[in-house]
């Protein structure tokens, strides 16, 4: 009879563990994808300004043609990647990052153009954006470490291991100019 | 991470509203047994005053407290740079939904937060606030604020603010019934108790008078004890959300610098700002009735932190208290190490920012603006300001003479 209670009971802790953990897991998971989603919005929202800072800069920038098609390119190839590919996603949005960097420093050139009230307020929007896309990676790639802790640690990665949970992927962006060593050319 | 907090935060609400519900209990018990010769009536009292004013607190308390403070709500495009601050804070503490956001028209430099749950939030600044700090300040007390909604901070203080009130007003009526009972000396309850009954009135009379004392200044010590504790968890998150703590401290000296009042907080609201309204020039470090902690000692914090992490606010807080963190333990385990990022002005060197006598104009616009005034912009370069009651249908610029007409 104590025996039969005994077995009982540690069914019951086992139920428990594994519900427990299983839950974990789960929210873990939607935490990693609602975060991933907020990247998402931001990327788009990104997508959207770029043609109308694009239009407004072409007037002033006469010179600039291969910058502003460089932009432009990188935005329809970033659009174009995978949605749910994290790494193919920020390799693109990196190239992306890279070209917007260098459109806007050579913005510098054009005081006309620094005068233009809808190209402050474009700016103003695009700073932001990049902000929040960089906020918003933060928050995913915590929530990304904190659902792979959770599969690998032990006790909870049995649970994941039965139930098969996924490892998340980190999105780095990775600008090109900060690593690449600048070229000078003496041509 | 966050939500181990939110979890103890949950638990340690429950424990202090336990023992300050106990207090106030005690005191209708008393109260009813020796005026009203049955103990059950002062019980029933006591929790009925608990149950409305926290029912009210509850339901009615952010509008009633935005309300106070004459906060004027306002959207998007009123102020773009801060609606985007409060949205990239948003994102980065992993906020569901966008908070509302109010103005303050005051030139002090203060701010709070409001919402009894993360959904339902609204985050309040002075106009000063808006013209004194750079965006990375203001990003560092956004980042404040949304954290005191994140970490269930504003539900936990208005409630125990409700308790600390419920206490205070029975043992302010208590006290006054004690001494008005003494003066005519007869009591209402002599007829229950025969000759002998005598002693035992005279120790529930001094239990009652004690807990009548004692019980509202208990109750403000661990309001106050539990406020601080909140305004260290809001700075080490607002750090860690921000990865910029240097934006924060500046903010508070910027603050702390500032001499004027704030109008429209009183006692009661007090500790829901991001500095305390009514602080007085060198406040002793370990002051116990102060519901914020030394600003000096938060920037010390602050500025020796060395990266972003709840570890690294928690060191440098043992530093400045010899050894001791100040953060719940689980909180301190979990996160790895977290980088610092440079200032926005060397992060995006183009951040098309206004200097100050920019942001002071900006900030004068949006406070005419809310009060309905037009703006009409004279060829001259004056602008000039039309007010909701002027009936005219035209009005002449007074620095050039010419003549516009309102539309």
């Amino acid at each position: 009879m104590i025996a039969l209670w005994v077995v009982l009971g540690i069914i019951v802790i086992v139920i428990i563990f594994f519900v427990a953990n299983y839950n974990g897991l789960v929210r873990f998971r939607n935490q990693r994808e609602n975060a991933w989603a907020q990247i998402d919005v931001q990327l788009k929202r990104r997508y959207d300004l770029i043609p109308n800072l694009v239009e407004t800069v072409k007037g002033y920038m006469e010179h600039e043609r291969e910058t502003l098609e460089s932009v432009t390119n990188a935005r329809n190839l970033a659009q174009q990647a995978p949605s749910g590919d994290v790494g193919a996603r920020s390799k693109a949005e990196g190239e992306l990052s890279s070209a917007l960097a260098r459109l806007l420093v050579v913005v510098e050139n054009y005081p006309d153009l620094k005068a233009n009230q809808n190209f402050l307020a474009l700016q103003e929007e695009l700073t932001s954006t990049e902000n929040k896309i960089s906020f918003a990676r933060q928050y995913y790639n915590d929530a990304v470490l904190r659902l792979n802790n959770k599969i690998q640690m032990f006790p909870s990665n049995l649970v994941a291991a039965i139930t098969g949970f996924k490892l998340g992927e980190f999105f780095e962006i990775t600008v090109a100019e900060e690593r690449e060593a600048p070229k000078v050319s003496f041509a | 991470m966050m939500w181990e907090q939110i979890r103890s935060n949950r638990i340690r609400s429950l424990v202090l509203t336990a023992a300050m519900g106990m207090l106030l209990l005690a005191i209708g018990y008393f109260l009813g047994l020796y005026f009203l010769d049955s103990p059950i009536v002062g019980l029933v009292i006591a929790l009925a005053l608990w149950i409305i004013m926290s029912l009210v607190a509850y339901f009615q308390g952010d509008g009633i407290f935005l309300a106070l403070s004459k906060a004027r709500k306002i959207d998007r495009d009123d102020h773009p740079r801060l609606y985007n601050i409060v949205e990239e804070m948003k994102i980065a503490s992993g906020l569901e939904k966008m908070p509302d956001i109010y103005i303050i028209d005051d030139q002090a430099l203060n701010a709070f937060a409001t919402g009894r749950d993360p959904n339902k939030a609204a985050i309040a600044v002075t106009s000063g606030l808006l013209q004194k700090l750079n965006r990375d300040e203001l990003q560092g007390v956004i980042a404040h604020e949304i954290s005191h909604v994140v970490n269930r901070d504003v539900l936990l203080m208005v409630m125990c603010g409700v308790l600390l009130g419920s206490i205070v007003i029975l043992a302010f009526i208590g006290t006054r019934m004690l001494f008005f009972s003494g003066m005519t000396g007869g009591r209402r309850s002599s007829r229950s108790s025969g000759g002998g009954g005598g002693q035992a009135q005279i120790i529930i009379l001094v239990v009652a008078l004690v807990l009548m004392i004692l019980a509202p200044i208990a109750a403000q010590l661990i309001y106050f004890a539990i406020s601080r504790k909140r305004e260290y968890l809001a700075d080490a998150s607002g750090a860690l959300y921000t990865r910029y703590p240097e934006g924060l401290a500046s903010a508070l000296e910027k603050i702390a610098a500032s001499t004027k009042p704030l109008q429209s907080a009183n006692q009661a609201t007090a500790p829901m700002y991001i500095m305390n309204p009514f602080r007085k020039e060198g406040m002793a470090a370990s002051n116990l009735s102060s519901t914020h902690p030394p600003i000096s000692e938060r920037i010390r914090i602050l500025r020796s932190m060395g990266g972003a992490s709840f570890a690294d606010y928690n060191r440098a807080y043992g530093e400045t208290h010899r050894g001791g963190g100040i953060l719940p333990a689980s909180a301190v385990a979990s996160a790895g190490a977290v980088g610092l990022r440079g200032a926005a002005a060397e992060v995006s060197p183009l951040e098309p920012e206004p200097d100050a006598v920019g942001r002071t104009r900006e900030t004068s616009d949006l406070i005419w603006r809310l009060n309905q005034y037009k703006t009409i912009d004279c060829d001259c370069g004056d602008k000039l300001k039309i007010p909701p009651k002027f009936k005219g249908s035209s009005v002449r610029c007074p620095h050039c003479g010419r003549v516009h007409q309102i539309k």
